[in-house]
């Protein structure tokens, strides 16, 4: 018999091809179908992760807080008071506690697939929710460190003001943009691994060009096409909505919304069209 | 081949042509400069695992696989379960084919608790379900007093119990099972084999990769032998089984 006889044969009788990338919306319907299948993998690794070390959970919150120490005693000592910011230490408290939300991702969403390569050669499901499972796990930690960095700003005698109620829709547009960036890396690592290698780097220059401890405002006034650049970078316009509405001293303008709204929706629908573009691929090699 | 015995019967399985290549690294060796690592690389060695196999699989048959290790038994069943896409052609099939196979735990971090519970998550139970399905597997698997380790921890032989265990929980129209069987002690051998007869009798299509002759004839009707990734004989049980005895 030869191939096409085969194929006839096969669309005869309504066989599907196996293991092929179904219609976009079907595929999401079969994801939203498996959703407790991310969740449960969240919690599970979520209670793995805490169960290694002794203080388990209580690392998520002490990385940022030592991170802001280390960083704010090197460069509170090191940069020119012009360039500080006011109000620096729930500057700098805010700046580490966000960007820690989008570089956990970052690094999860990377190794969500090649990670779990057992997983993906012995099961059929739809691929997308390993790096959704790495999103919901970074959401549950998010809380504690919130609460964390509340408890911070309120200590630090930071006026408590209804505004502070803006930080829900503000992280829950960042959390829109993070799931874009985990599907593109989560896809990304499958094609070029060394790309795991490069991950810490990038996360670097996301750190280092979005103000953490310093007010790029401030440092970039004399190179306006440098600013424009950096007032582009999603991260920074997360963490500055967030100081704008709970550190006073930081104005928030209008760009900051706009550019979180549109990166966050063009990042996400780009990367679930880009992930299940490859669904085929994955566990491949 | 034995095409001309064209089935009646509905044919639930239908491997068309199918090429399975692996691309490895070798020997590890680094690109040998900036410019090599943006051309194809040339310590990637492609390996041609599976060259054109085609046949038609029909309703409520059992079809052992044989051949060498390393002949691309393993390969074409991942490709029929949908987890490997071939290389060229196709696999086409009535129902998503469910593969048991004897690779390494699902997530050897967590417990075998836990693993059961994602297992049948994965397999696209409810929340409600999985729990409610969780005591029969563990029966099952005759794990209980292990289920609470890392799966990491576990032999070879237990892990394969358990994520049979896990995989049979969910009735399957198509059924592949890679060496499974062989792994289990005697008494477990046994219970999965008779889970394994029930599955086929319930109009599923079961396809077998041993190298125990003795248990695929025991459960086949057919036979495909699968030699250097090219299919070398197909059709009734003892004739292929006899063919291939007389070869080794």
């Amino acid at each position: 018999m030869t191939s096409t006889h085969l194929e006839a044969l096969a669309s005869e009788n309504g066989l599907e091809r196996v293991g092929a990338r179904p219609p976009f919306f079907r595929y999401l319907a079969a994801t939203w179908h498996r959703r407790d299948f991310a969740a449960t993998l969240a919690r599970y690794r979520l209670q793995a992760s805490m169960s290694e070390n002794r203080l388990g959970l209580g690392w998520v919150v002490l990385r940022p807080i030592l991170n802001a120490a280390l960083f704010g005693t090197i460069f509170g000592l090191i940069l020119p008071d012009s360039t500080r910011p006011d109000n620096f230490v729930p500057f700098l408290i805010v700046g580490f506690f966000i960007f820690e939300y989008f570089s956990s991702t970052l690094s999860g969403g990377a190794r969500s697939i090649v990670g779990a390569r057992s997983l993906v050669r012995s099961l059929t499901f739809p691929r997308i929710l390993l790096p959704l499972a790495v999103v919901i796990r970074q959401l549950v930690e998010l809380i504690p460190m919130l609460i964390v960095m509340i408890v911070i700003l309120i200590v630090l005698g930071e006026p408590i003001t209804w505004w502070w109620l803006m930080l829900i829709p503000v992280m829950m547009l960042m959390t829109v943009f993070n799931t874009g960036i985990a599907l593109i890396t989560a896809r990304l690592t499958v094609h070029v691994r060394d790309l795991t290698q490069i991950i810490p780097l990038v996360s670097r220059v996301v750190f280092y060009t979005s103000g953490i401890f310093f007010d790029l405002e401030k440092v970039l006034a004399d190179e306006p096409t440098l600013l424009t650049l950096a007032r582009l970078n999603p991260v920074h316009d997360f963490i500055a909505l967030v100081r704008g509405y709970m550190v006073s001293g930081n104005p928030i303008e209008p760009f900051m919304w706009w550019i979180a709204i549109g990166a966050s929706l063009v990042t996400f629908g780009f990367g679930l069209v880009y992930f299940w573009k490859a669904e085929e691929r994955y566990g491949r090699d | 081949m034995t095409d001309a015995t064209v089935d009646t019967t509905r044919p639930t399985v239908i491997v068309d042509d199918v090429h399975i290549k692996y691309k490895t690294f070798a020997s590890g060796k680094a690109a040998s400069s900036t410019r090599a690592l943006l051309q194809r690389q040339k310590g990637v060695r492609i390996v041609h695992a599976v060259k054109g196999v085609s046949f038609v699989a029909h309703e409520g048959e059992s079809i052992g696989v044989i051949g060498h290790n390393g002949s691309g038994k393993s390969s074409l069943m991942r490709a029929i379960a949908g987890l490997q896409q071939p290389a060229s052609g196709g696999v086409y099939a009535s129902s998503q084919p469910a593969l048991l196979g004897v690779n390494a735990a699902l997530l050897g971090d967590l417990s075998g608790s836990k693993n059961v519970i994602l297992g049948s998550l994965a397999l696209g139970h409810s929340r409600a379900e999985a729990e409610e399905n969780y005591q029969g597997i563990v029966d099952f698997s005759g794990l209980e007093e292990f289920i609470d380790l890392p799966m990491k921890t576990y032999s070879s032989g237990m892990s394969a119990r358990l994520r049979f265990s896990i995989a049979v929980s969910r009735d399957h129209r198509i059924l592949l099972v890679d060496e499974a069987l062989s792994v289990g002690d005697k008494e477990f051998r046994a219970k999965s084999e008779a889970r394994i007869r029930e599955l086929r009798d319930t109009a599923g299509t079961v396809f077998l990769v041993s190298h125990s002759m003795r248990s695929i004839l025991d459960t086949c009707s057919r036979v495909i032998w699968i030699d250097h990734g090219e299919l070398k004989m197909d059709g009734d049980a003892e004739e292929v089984v006899a063919a291939y005895a007389e070869s080794t």
